[in-house]
């Protein structure tokens, strides 16, 4: 027993670097040959150069991708959020017949494959004779988005006392104000976090919207096309190398709300009726 | 602030005849109340009993399946909560957690529109109303459980309500700070002069506070009256039983008249009681009581007027009194004595013979 408690003692911290290594060394790789002056990723490195990032910025169909991803990724987010806010409201606040399988609804997407999703948004815009679009796109975003955002949002409004709103009516303010003053503010840590995993999962999610989008190509659709041309492979790693600072950016800053929100509800949590 | 005068001849509240169904369960069946302006009235009763279902009606939080209220002369029928002139304080007090202490009071104020100077005067008179005046820029999460009942005292104080709702105020502190709060709870009442509504199940709290309380049950009440009135004659074994400890004693009526009954009582013989708020005569059986405190013992050679003897079968000391559990013969039930220790009642053995004193006019006659 002992033996094998030592035996794993020292085994475990090599099995865990090696597991780490496994997950981010490819990662790592990303910013490393974005950097590189030849085209071809391989060591040994041939020189530092910019060169590729420059290349980004005169880009035009790059541009334009990163910009059809943008809109469709913060469209996704705000219509998932405001969504998520109806529903998560009414779940937690309210006891109505067909509760528990509007919930199951809202998170079936998450068992869904894309793929499925994905075609069968297709046929009913082809039987609709709707164009191919980025709207389409945003819609099937919101659908897979929903499970995430209504899943933060029904934690965030658990926690949430009824008697604040009863306490804003109280004092004279209205149903709106009171929507405003008291109940966004008080949610805004879990709105926000909501809108950051729409977001990225918009951001990155490649089958939708290579089935919907027709001619506007989001990022990843681009990226995926540029993949079949050796010669804008640095150009792709430059690209990727962004987006993984960005991601890193927009992680910390989720990290930090988080945060914020979880010494509030624990400092508050020192009353029980 | 206000003379008794005007304080008894105006209602502030009238409750009529107040119904509130939740489905198939009747919460309030057919409540009507008085509340006088500037009275502190508290609702008192078991958990379940619709008195912090009342509270809310009067709020503006649901509405009354029948009845009426009226605020002031005013049906507040249809009237939302935030244009009824009543404030709460809630029993988790509702601090809002993303302001601080003065955003918090000025909030309802911010509705008004007042200028900038006279609605910080107001948050501050309110503030230091509360003894919060140092604390106006802390955030809720950094308050205690009394700092923030101030809080939740003040943000209502300000709006100068008609009526200020309590719902369970004290029921989240420890019991030191719940006295101390009491005691400032009723200095500020009385120095606001605002008719305060108290919904409690401590019946220390409400008989400590208020000046008149009515005790629920299922959804009715039991009786109103002063702390003392309701204590000293309680209309039914039940509200006797939730106001303290009571011997219940079966009696048989004799004589009846207008105002009293005379009775036959094993043990205590013939005694007279006034007949309790709303008798009606259930035949010849009728119940008496008698609270603990006012059974005295006997020491040694002592004699008293009118005295019972029996037998210490039990004895349980509280620090200040002991209460001694005695049998008397002919009795159902045993008696419950309430004895100060400073004789040595602690030190009496359990299976001693024993005799008590009584004064008949404790003898209290109760509906069942």
């Amino acid at each position: 027993m002992t033996l094998l408690r030592k035996a794993g003692a020292s085994w475990l911290p090599i099995y865990a670097g090696l597991y780490l290594l496994f997950l981010y060394l490819p990662v790592l790789l990303l910013p490393v040959f974005s950097v590189n002056a030849s085209a071809i990723p391989v060591f040994p490195l041939k020189g530092l150069t910019f060169d590729w990032y420059r290349s980004l910025a005169g880009n035009d169909a790059l541009i334009n991708a990163l910009w059809n991803s943008l809109l469709v990724g913060v469209a996704s987010a705000l219509l998932a959020t405001v969504l998520g806010i109806c529903a998560a409201r009414a779940i937690t606040r309210y006891r109505f017949r067909g509760r528990r399988p509007m919930t199951a609804v809202i998170m079936a997407p998450l068992f869904l494959p894309e793929i499925i999703i994905a075609i069968s948004l297709l046929m009913v815009a082809m039987q609709l004779g709707l164009g191919l679009s980025l709207i389409l796109v945003i819609f099937g975003h919101v659908l897979i988005c929903l499970p995430y955002s209504a899943t933060v949002l029904i934690s965030g409004f658990e926690g949430f006392d009824p008697s604040f709103e009863e306490a804003s009516a109280d004092l004279g303010e209205t149903a709106f104000g009171t929507l405003t003053r008291v109940t966004l503010p008080i949610l805004m840590p879990a709105i926000i976090s909501s809108l950051l995993v729409s977001f990225t999962i918009s951001l990155d999610e490649f089958i939708i919207a290579f089935f919907l989008s027709g001619s506007e190509p989001t990022l990843p659709i681009y990226i995926w096309g540029q993949l079949r041309f050796p010669a804008k492979l640095p150009g792709v790693l430059a690209l990727g190398t962004l987006m993984l600072l960005a991601s890193l950016l927009l992680l910390t800053f989720a990290e930090m709300l988080r945060r914020r929100a979880a010494k509030r509800t624990q400092l508050d949590g020192g009353f029980h009726a | 602030m206000l003379d008794t005068v005007s304080a008894a001849s105006k209602p502030m509240i009238e409750i009529s005849g107040l119904r509130k169904s939740f489905g198939n369960f009747e919460a309030l069946k057919s409540i009507s109340l008085n509340v006088q302006e500037g009275e502190f009235f508290s609702l008192l009763g078991p958990s379940g009993c619709g008195k912090t279902t009342l509270l809310r009606l009067l709020a503006g939080f649901g509405e009354q399946t029948a009845g009426t209220i009226a605020i002031d002369g005013q049906d507040m029928t249809g009237r939302p909560a935030n244009r009824r002139p009543t404030n709460m304080v809630f029993q988790s007090y509702a601090i809002f957690p993303h302001m601080n202490v003065e955003e918090n009071v000025g909030y309802g104020l911010k509705r008004l529109k007042l200028d900038r100077q006279e609605e910080q005067r107001r948050v501050r008179e309110a503030l230091d109303r509360v003894e919060l005046g140092a604390l106006g820029k802390r955030r809720a999460n950094e308050l205690s459980g009394g700092q923030r009942q101030r809080v939740a005292l003040a943000r209502a104080l300000v709006m100068r309500p008609k009526v200020l709702l309590l719902d369970e105020p004290l029921s989240a502190l420890d019991k030191k700070l719940r006295e101390q709060m009491q005691v400032e709870l009723r200095h500020l009442q009385k120095a606001v002069g605002i008719t305060f509504i108290l919904v409690t199940h401590d019946q220390y709290e409400a008989l400590a506070l208020s000046d008149r309380v009515a005790i629920m049950f299922d959804g009715q009440v039991a009786q109103v009256g002063t702390p003392k009135d309701i204590y000293q004659n309680p209309v039914s074994r039940k509200v006797a039983d939730f106001l303290g400890g009571m011997n219940f004693v079966d009696a048989e009526i004799a004589e009846e008249n207008g105002v009293s009954l005379t009775l036959d009582a094993a043990g205590f013989g013939r005694v007279r009681a006034p007949k309790p708020q709303g008798y009606q005569s259930m035949g010849r059986q009728i119940t008496l009581g008698i609270r603990p405190e006012r059974l005295r013992v006997l020491w040694d050679d002592d004699q008293a007027e009118h005295q019972i003897g029996g037998q210490v079968i039990d004895r349980h000391y509280f620090g200040e009194v002991t209460q001694l559990i005695v049998e008397i013969p002919g009795f159902k039930a045993p008696l419950a004595v309430t004895e100060t220790n400073d004789f040595g009642a602690d030190d009496i053995p359990v299976g001693s013979a024993i005799r008590l004193a009584y004064d008949p006019d404790a003898l209290v006659a109760m509906n069942d």
